[in-house]
């Protein structure tokens, strides 16, 4: 929306102005939406069209049965093929929004005779949700800071590699529809606490529905909005809006997310939640006290808190004592395994070899950082002091995020994903900033007129806070550009006209001329290696779709593709209901594959049916044999990478299998598998 | 279907009409030469019958007599007529049809063979017949391991079976390699390298049967494709693609105990001699995006010669196919339109494409070919050189709202020398073509002009 050139007094020019720059912005958008799209396309142009890696096999499978055998089928589905003998329900334990997604768009298709297979749509979900992705960072930060932060910021977001990892073209898992559902739940939040708009708290409450059917990380949410609404109360930022942004969303949140399957009462019953409902009260109690200031003098009010705060008390025990109680029964204290290793990070480690033993689940090192968000990292600084000057509800919503994520990125090395919009949003507030500081000294040092300059200037990157200052003295301007607009587009233009107060601040800020060019280029050139670094991460390393190998030799390019020759092969000659066991890490891929059935998948719910198999692998032949039997196993599926070098094999995951059936099993033990003396070990 | 009933009424006309003049013993075979191909899968034979007219009357037409098992595996049957002498032979070919004789013994069929002109009496006339059998080599031993090689029984007969007197005959056998491990000998019979000589057998008389056994090495891919769906698509705009879905399998000596990829690799020579992992198969010239994938993905060993006659796709499958393993695979491509749509002179258009399978020396058990015409099309029929299943159907594709209209034809049992042209007769109006870029370019045109109307409408209840 940028106003560029010098503001005219003609109010037509102005109107013109925001035509093009509306045009501009829209333009802009649609371009980072093609950028988004395109730049995860390098695994469909270098390998092909395919489903990648282990659980988007999986998806691909429910949306297969989803789209074949409509909805109703979907909830009760249970699935014999997988967990031999137990099996698994389906419809009550997956996280039902990425296939409902998928599955509804190749439904529309479909219904318009456009006749996509059901791959091809899950193939190019994540890409098309990752502009939807970029569009939604745009929105957020536009509230937080205006439309030039909010492009920065979606441009960045469109090729952060952290998102482009598990959002490629075949990368068909939860994060890929996630990542915009958390965005933007975050943004209708944004937006109902700068408009205390109820049509935005539904709104939130529906985004927040999406989420919790897309992925287990709608924790995060229910976590992070209830201490943003803690952090206001407490810095004694209260307003009525906040009460609308939080109140409607918690219980129409909570209403809606018990509503699906796989969190049921879970969204009432365990800790992850109690977060929210502890400051939905505290947020009732100060709205209480709010209101009581209003109508009561301010004497009556001190012997009305004194008498409240005594009942209050009392109650606040009881209701504790009882929610410890509660807690305190469940052995796990109402957490769940992956949410106990977040909080406590060694957790997984000593209790559960299970979780510990995926790499995603392991703490990252630091060039992982590096690699994830790169220069993020030293922008995003820049963006949290940006944020502070001036503090807004917006903004220090952004700054607890961010500081929140990179807590959890610490830990999770997965959880990077969340950190990445937080980082973006951060850094497109930081270039936005920065952008406008240098070439508006510059501007000024070149224009020689300053009023006319500075004004243009503020019309940029005038925050919220001074817009509401900016609106109670020109209020009939706005008023009148509004008219114009559609009523429902309530929102409010970046202020036209700031206060007094700004334009002094503003010429503090300017900067001598050559220090402003210079550091333009820089900040260009670091965007540049952004960029080449986001093209060379999306090319090279993160679009092997993991089930086709290459390997580029003197000699040409080499295709592994054992992986689907032995699926291909089950698939073909082997009989229907044939049971096949390997390691849990094949399961979903066999499944979906082969079609034939597993012991044990990637769900990894039965961790004693895991650590059967795994005692089966570390057995000798003849119990191994007995054991398999016991299971109707007729093949054994076992992966070995000695002859051409391929690293990830059985062999590799052969001391977790040892750890988990051990885990289990005490025969198993791990040290009977090492080599004691190290010192004779010869490579 | 119509035209499967015509045919067959036709049929039936000249059976009834035909018996009046030509009976069996009018005719008799002065000397056969029989050559029996057994290299491949795909038996091949190749009969010079030199055939005389001992009756009174013209005989128009002669029978060929083939035994229960043959008829039930016969794919194909064709005739030449050779006139002229040695060097400026001629070969015409001619009529032949399935016929049926109701006194026929022990449920022999036959095929009925129609002179160029009448045969006189005292008359002589020399015959080239082609017939190929397929699934007619039986694996013994039934299963082998993966050093073994193959080993297969052919069945036939030492004399012609003919409702005719022959009066001299040879049979040739050619195995594909020197090893076989043993033949029913019937005197005079001899075996010298790859080549097991029959005869000369001197005046037989009609119906006489021989049955032989020969027990032979082969090693050549029994490549059988279970079922292969050919869909053709046409449209005007300028292309035609094509898709095939097959099924193949491997038909030889089943596949016993375990598979050692080491040995396969390392080994070639003696190991998994029977199996195959290579196929070839033919395309049209000027093809282009080609692909060859299953359902799991695509499949990454396969390479592209593209030529003036003809281009070559040579494939492999996901693993190598061994006796009675399985695989999947399509295998699409696009041709440009103006070499194979034309417009017929009553302005109607026809397609000219190949029937069959584009694998060579591959025997395809049901084959169906469906000619997607484009979406407005009336009054389809094809033409075909021998009888198929036809039938009509209707598929809906990119923005169809009528649907197009689909020809299917299905044909069992088709060997390569089925890949002879067909043609699909339909018209159609171009102006059936605009239909699903105007209706792309309304829709977007109500989008637009609902937005416009969408901002300059104020739907406000309560005025500002």
């Amino acid at each position: 929306m940028a106003a560029l050139e010098s503001p005219q007094p003609a109010a037509t020019t102005t109107a013109m102005r925001h035509a093009f720059g509306n045009v501009l912005s829209v333009l802009i958008l649609v371009l980072i939406g093609v950028l988004a799209f395109s730049i995860r396309l390098f695994s469909v142009i270098k390998y092909e069209s395919v489903i990648h890696e282990f659980d988007p096999y999986f998806n691909y499978r429910v949306t297969q049965f989803l789209s074949k055998n409509g909805i109703y089928e979907f909830w009760n589905w249970f699935d014999d093929r997988t967990w031999y003998p137990l099996g698994r329900v389906i419809g009550g334990t997956v996280y039902p929004g990425l296939t409902l997604t998928a599955g509804t768009i190749w439904w529309v298709l479909n219904s318009l005779n456009i006749p996509l297979s059901v791959e091809t749509v899950c193939v190019f979900t994540a890409p098309v949700f990752s502009a939807f992705a970029s569009w939604a960072t745009y929105l957020l930060t536009k509230e937080v800071k205006g439309s030039g932060a909010g492009l920065a910021a979606a441009v960045l977001l469109a090729m952060v590699p952290s998102y482009i990892s598990r959002s490629v073209a075949g990368s068909y898992d939860n994060e890929a529809v996630a990542i915009f559902a958390l965005i933007f739940t975050f943004y209708l939040y944004i937006k109902t606490l700068n408009t205390g708009s109820l049509f935005y708290a539904t709104l939130n409450a529906l985004a927040y529905f999406y989420m919790v059917c897309s992925w287990g990380g709608y924790t995060f949410i229910i976590n992070l909005i209830p201490m943003h609404v803690l952090l206001c109360i407490v810095t004694g930022r209260y307003s009525p809006r906040l009460y609308i942004a939080y109140a409607p969303l918690v219980v129409l949140g909570t209403l809606l997310a018990a509503l699906v399957p796989v969190v049921g009462f879970n969204a009432v019953l365990t800790s992850e939640h109690f977060a929210s409902f502890l400051v939905f009260i505290i947020i009732h109690v100060v709205a209480l006290v709010y209101y009581i200031k209003g109508i009561l003098t301010p004497k009556m009010f001190k012997v009305a808190v004194t008498l409240v705060v005594s009942i209050g008390m009392v109650v606040c025990f009881i209701v504790v004592a009882i929610l410890v109680a509660l807690v305190a029964s469940s052995p796990t204290g109402g957490w769940s395994g992956r949410s106990l290793s977040l909080l406590d990070p060694t957790y997984a480690s000593k209790y559960i070899p299970i979780i510990a033993s995926v790499s995603e689940h392991q703490p990252p090192t630091w060039p992982s950082y590096f690699m994830d968000i790169n220069v993020l990292a030293f922008l995003v600084p820049a963006g949290i002091i940006a944020c502070f000057s001036p503090l807004s509800d917006s903004s220090s919503f952004v700054v607890l995020y961010i500081v929140m994520s990179v807590y959890f990125s610490g830990v999770m090395v997965r959880l990077m994903l969340v950190l990445a919009p937080a980082a973006c949003i951060m850094s497109g507030i930081a270039l936005s900033q920065a952008f406008d500081v240098f070439t508006g000294s510059i501007k000024y040092q070149l224009g020689g007129s300053s009023n006319s300059t500075d004004n243009a200037e503020d019309t940029n990157n005038a925050p919220k806070d001074d817009a509401s200052a900016g609106k109670t003295d020109k209020g009939e301007e706005i008023v009148k550009e509004r008219s114009s607009k559609k009523g429902k587009k309530k929102e409010r233009e970046p202020a036209d006209k700031p206060s007094v107060k700004s334009k002094a601040k503003k010429k503090a800020l300017v900067l001598p001329l050559e220090t402003s060019i210079v550091a333009l280029l820089l900040l260009i050139m670091l965007g540049a290696f952004y960029v080449i670094h986001c093209v060379w991460a999306a090319a090279e390393a993160y679009s092997a779709p993991s089930i086709v190998l290459t390997s580029q030799s003197r000699d040409g390019l080499h295709v592994f593709d054992d992986f689907r020759e032995s699926y291909a092969w089950l698939s073909h000659n082997t009989d229907v209901d044939d049971k096949v066991a390997s390691w849990w890490d094949y399961g979903y891929q066999t499944t979906a594959m082969a079609n034939r059935t597993v012991i044990v998948d990637n769900n990894t719910w039965n961790n004693t049916h895991i650590a059967t198999v795994g005692t089966a692998m570390s057995s000798p032949e003849k119990a191994a044999w007995e054991i398999f039997n016991s299971l109707d196993v007729k093949y054994v599926l076992v992966v070995f990478g000695g002859l051409i070098g391929y690293p990830s094999d059985d062999i590799n995951k052969f001391l977790w299998m040892v750890r988990i059936g051990g885990g289990v099993f005490p025969h198993i033990k791990e040290a009977d598998y090492l080599t004691l003396n190290l010192n004779l070990v010869t490579y | 279907m119509a035209a499967r009933i015509g045919i067959f009424a036709v049929v039936v006309a000249v059976f009834l009409s035909i018996p009046a003049f030509s009976s069996a013993q009018d005719l008799q075979i002065v000397n056969a030469e029989r050559r029996i191909d057994l290299s491949s899968h795909i038996v091949k034979d190749f009969l010079t019958l030199k055939v005389e007219n001992i009756g009174i009357s013209p005989a128009a037409e002669m029978l060929l007599a083939f035994s229960p098992t043959q008829i039930k595996n016969l794919a194909m049957v064709q005739a030449l007529a050779i006139t002229g002498k040695k060097k400026k032979k001629t070969y015409l070919p001619l009529d032949v049809k399935p016929a049926e004789q109701p006194d026929a013994p022990n449920d022999t069929g036959y095929y009925r063979v129609t002179f160029v002109s009448p045969l006189g009496p005292g008359e002589t006339v020399s015959l080239e017949v082609l017939y190929i059998l397929t699934n007619s080599l039986e694996p013994f031993p039934v299963e082998i391991t993966q050093s073994e090689s193959q080993l297969v029984y052919y069945h036939d007969s030492a004399v012609i079976l003919s409702p005719y007197h022959v009066k001299q005959q040879t049979t040739f056998v050619k195995t594909p390699s020197t090893r076989v491990e043993s033949f029913t000998s019937i005197e005079p019979a001899n075996r010298a390298g790859k080549e097991i000589k029959y005869g000369p057998y001197e005046n037989r008389a009609s119906y006489s049967y021989a049955p032989v056994i020969i027990h032979f090495e082969n090693n050549s891919p029994f490549a059988v494709v279970e079922e292969l769906v050919r869909e053709i698509e046409i449209s005007h705009w300028g292309s035609l693609q094509i898709t095939e879905h097959y099924r193949l399998t491997h038909g030889g000596a089943r596949h016993k105990g375990v598979f050692s990829r080491v040995d396969y690799q390392s080994k070639r020579s003696v190991s998994g001699a029977s199996s195959f992992n290579a196929l070839l198969a033919v395309l049209p010239p000027r093809v282009n995006s080609v692909y060859y994938r299953d359902d799991i993905g695509n499949i990454s060993t396969s390479h592209l010669r593209t030529g003036f006659r003809k281009s070559e796709l040579e494939f492999e499958p996901r693993y190598p196919l061994f006796g009675g393993w399985r695989a999947t695979f399509i295998i699409g491509y696009r041709v440009p339109l103006e070499d194979y749509l034309f417009e017929a002179s009553d302005g109607r258009r026809y397609l000219n494409f190949t029937f069959g399978c584009p694998l060579v020396e591959t025997i395809v058990n049901k084959l169906t070919i469906k000619v997607v015409l484009p979406e407005g099309s009336k009054d389809p029929y094809a033409i075909l050189p021998f009888t198929v299943n036809q039938d009509l159907q209707v598929k809906y594709s990119y923005l169809d709202i009528v649907g197009r209209t689909v020809v299917v034809l299905q044909k069992d049992n088709v060997v390569p020398t089925h890949n002879v042209p067909f043609q699909v007769y339909y018209t159609f109006k171009p102006i059936y073509m605009l239909a699903e870029p105007f209706m792309l370019v309304s829709a977007f045109f109500f989008v637009f002009v609902a937005s416009l109307a969408y901002v300059h409408i104020d739907l406000n209840i309560a005025r500002k």
